[in-house]
């Protein structure tokens, strides 16, 4: 009967136990994002939107250049690895063979795998050592390399959802099978493919390590695309590691700026999308 | 496999259709040709990373791994308290995240309803898409000061006077240190451990528990001797994803571990990883063997992180298939 009562017990105090763990790690999400907005929501004004940063020790200015430069190297980023993720993800949905499509696989996989910084140093040796300069170039090709194994993983897995009696109707039909997979697969599978790609563009933005030498950073505007370039994640850490009150008072705002637009991308098309898909990892 | 039970299907039409069958060939080169792309990204990395590492590899040889001085001026490089950085602050971060997040699991898995399962999953999985920065930033102004403050000093006051353990918490301290690092590093495990150790447990069949609980388990008992232990593989598998995110992991590390190039056994002195050398040295390095010695740093960490994501990979493939057979 001792026993029993003994093993009751453990019974009760372990699984009040895992409930706690579980309180613990949700509330890790609450912490951060109350942290964030009582810190930072009072410094998003007009001034931090359209402002560039002052020099340390006066007040006031803003990231406008983080902004825009940001926008800039995601959307070389997008444009760099949408296509190349979206077409490589059609090859293994439909065409590659079992050795081809397992060496594809297996290299995005580690590709996605690869330790953001050390894209950055790839990112340097190919771009910003042969233009010699730091450049949104050299970031943006940072950012893409990232892109395109999340996409081309998440094409492929949506192409292989779309039902088999869809192909074979649009075969039967006497279609080629180029035409079956650009006007009948693709375009079925066309919404996850969509999300895939928001979620993997949305992931690189936030990203600061493969940025670091390469876009570099930048207190006024970048004149041209192969100038150093700014971007919030970089400034963030910067005015975070700073010792002047006023700069780390704007890397909260730009913190809370940042991590609204990656939640506020991922909790929409989650919800879009159903529970069909689950965050980008790795 | 749905595709390629198709592709293996040549359909009569096809064949008597030459522009159709020519169409079929080039939309198979061209979408072959950019799926290469990720092959030569791997091919060119791994080349550039060896072809540039090496003047550091001819000077230090394997010296480099084992070398624990590091000092530009002296143009001496040595990769030690780099490689220990990152392998302490990965295992104090497995140490927090593993028990807080199998425990997550279990509750998640076991216990809450599915409802309240899947919200708490996905925000738990939210925690991912976190930029590192934001970690980083947060950890700067909260964690820091309170490690400074009292978890320091509390360590320093009791497990720090048992003799034999006191190396590892002596010494000076300033919030910023390995142990620090460790604790930002644990949250950002959680969503791997959670997320997929969670899957795995809802995939043990159903008979498995009511067999342990027929033979008077207690809930507990079921759990963690029956259930746990079946999905242990998977569990295994994503403690190596964790683990693989925690030591390539760079801006969170780099803003709280205080960028000591010296090795210490002291858990709260401050130190340095490899990512977090890197980034705080590689746009200033002008001298081409200290930009030599980074790079070789890339490529060990780059090693590193294949063969652990490798290893979470075969355990968690190696089970799905296991998983789905007993299910059927």
């Amino acid at each position: 009967m001792n026993r029993l009562a003994y093993r009751k017990a453990v019974n009760f105090v372990m699984l009040s136990a895992t409930g706690v763990c579980t309180l613990v790690s949700v509330s890790a999400l609450f912490v951060i994002l109350g942290f964030l907005a009582f810190k930072g929501g009072s410094s998003i004004d007009w001034a931090f939107l359209t402002k560039l940063p002052l020099p340390t020790g006066m007040t006031g200015g803003g990231m406008a250049n983080g902004i825009v430069g940001s926008a800039l190297m995601v959307g070389l980023a997008a444009l760099l690895g949408l296509p190349v993720g979206f077409l490589g993800g059609i090859y293994l949905a439909e065409f590659a063979g079992k050795t081809s499509g397992f060496v594809i696989r297996y290299m995005a996989d580690l590709l996605n795998g690869v330790p953001s910084i050390v894209v950055g140093i790839l990112a340097y040796m190919l771009v910003v050592a042969p233009l010699h300069t730091y450049s949104a170039y050299g970031g943006g090709f940072a950012l893409g390399l990232m892109v395109i194994p999340i996409t081309l993983r998440s094409t492929e897995q949506f192409l292989l959802n779309v039902p088999r009696a869809l192909r074979e109707g649009a075969l039967a039909l006497g279609a080629p099978k180029w035409k079956v997979i650009s006007t009948v697969v693709v375009p079925a599978a066309s919404k996850g493919i969509l999300t895939g790609m928001i979620l993997g563009v949305a992931r690189v933005a936030g990203e600061t390590a493969p940025l670091l030498f390469t876009a570099l950073n930048n207190d006024f505007w970048a004149k041209s695309l192969k100038q150093p370039t700014a971007s919030l994640p970089v400034m963030i850490y910067y005015h975070a590691i700073s010792l002047y009150d006023d700069w780390n008072r704007q890397a909260w705002a730009a913190g809370l700026v940042l991590l609204g637009m990656v939640l506020l991308t991922n909790i929409t098309v989650r919800w879009i999308m159903g529970r069909g898909i689950s965050v980008q990892k790795g | 496999m749905a595709a390629s039970a198709v592709s293996a299907d040549p359909t009569p039409q096809s064949k008597g259709n030459a522009s159709g069958s020519r169409g079929d060939e080039i939309a198979h080169l061209v979408t072959f040709v950019f799926a290469c792309t990720v092959v030569l990204a791997i091919a060119i990395l791994v080349w550039k990373l060896w072809a540039d590492s090496a003047l550091t590899r001819e000077k230090f040889g394997f010296h480099f791994l084992s070398g624990t001085n590091w000092d530009p001026n002296a143009k001496d490089y040595g990769a030690l308290p780099f490689i220990w950085g990152t392998v302490i602050t990965s295992l104090l971060a497995l140490l927090i995240s593993v028990p807080l997040g199998v425990g997550a699991a279990i509750f998640l898995a076991e216990l809450a309803p599915a409802r309240l399962s899947n919200a708490c999953t996905f925000l738990v999985e939210l925690l991912a898409a976190v930029p590192s920065v934001i970690y980083g930033l947060l950890a700067i102004f909260t964690l820091v000061p309170l490690m400074d403050e009292y978890i320091q000093p509390f360590f320093k006051h009791t497990v720090g006077q048992v003799p034999g353990l006191a190396v590892f918490f002596s010494g000076p301290s300033t919030g910023n240190s390995y142990l620090t690092a460790g604790m930002v590093l644990a949250i950002m495990t959680l969503p791997f451990i959670i997320s997929i150790s969670r899957e795995s447990l809802l995939e043990v069949p159903r008979d498995q528990r009511e067999a342990a609980l027929a033979l008077g388990a207690t809930k507990w008992e079921s759990t963690i001797q029956v259930v746990v232990p079946h999905a242990r593989l998977n569990i295994l598998g994503s403690i190596f994803l964790g683990l693989a995110r925690a030591l390539g992991e760079t801006m969170a590390v780099t803003m709280v571990i205080g960028n000591d190039t010296n090795i210490h056994a002291s858990l709260i002195a401050p130190g340095s990883t490899i990512a977090a050398l890197i980034a705080s040295q590689f746009h200033e390095a002008s001298d081409p063997l200290q930009r030599s010695a980074l790079i070789e740093l890339g490529l060990v960490l780059f090693l590193i992180t294949v063969i652990i994501n490798a290893l979470a990979r075969l355990l968690i493939i190696a089970t799905r298939g296991k998983g789905t057979a007993h299910s059927a």
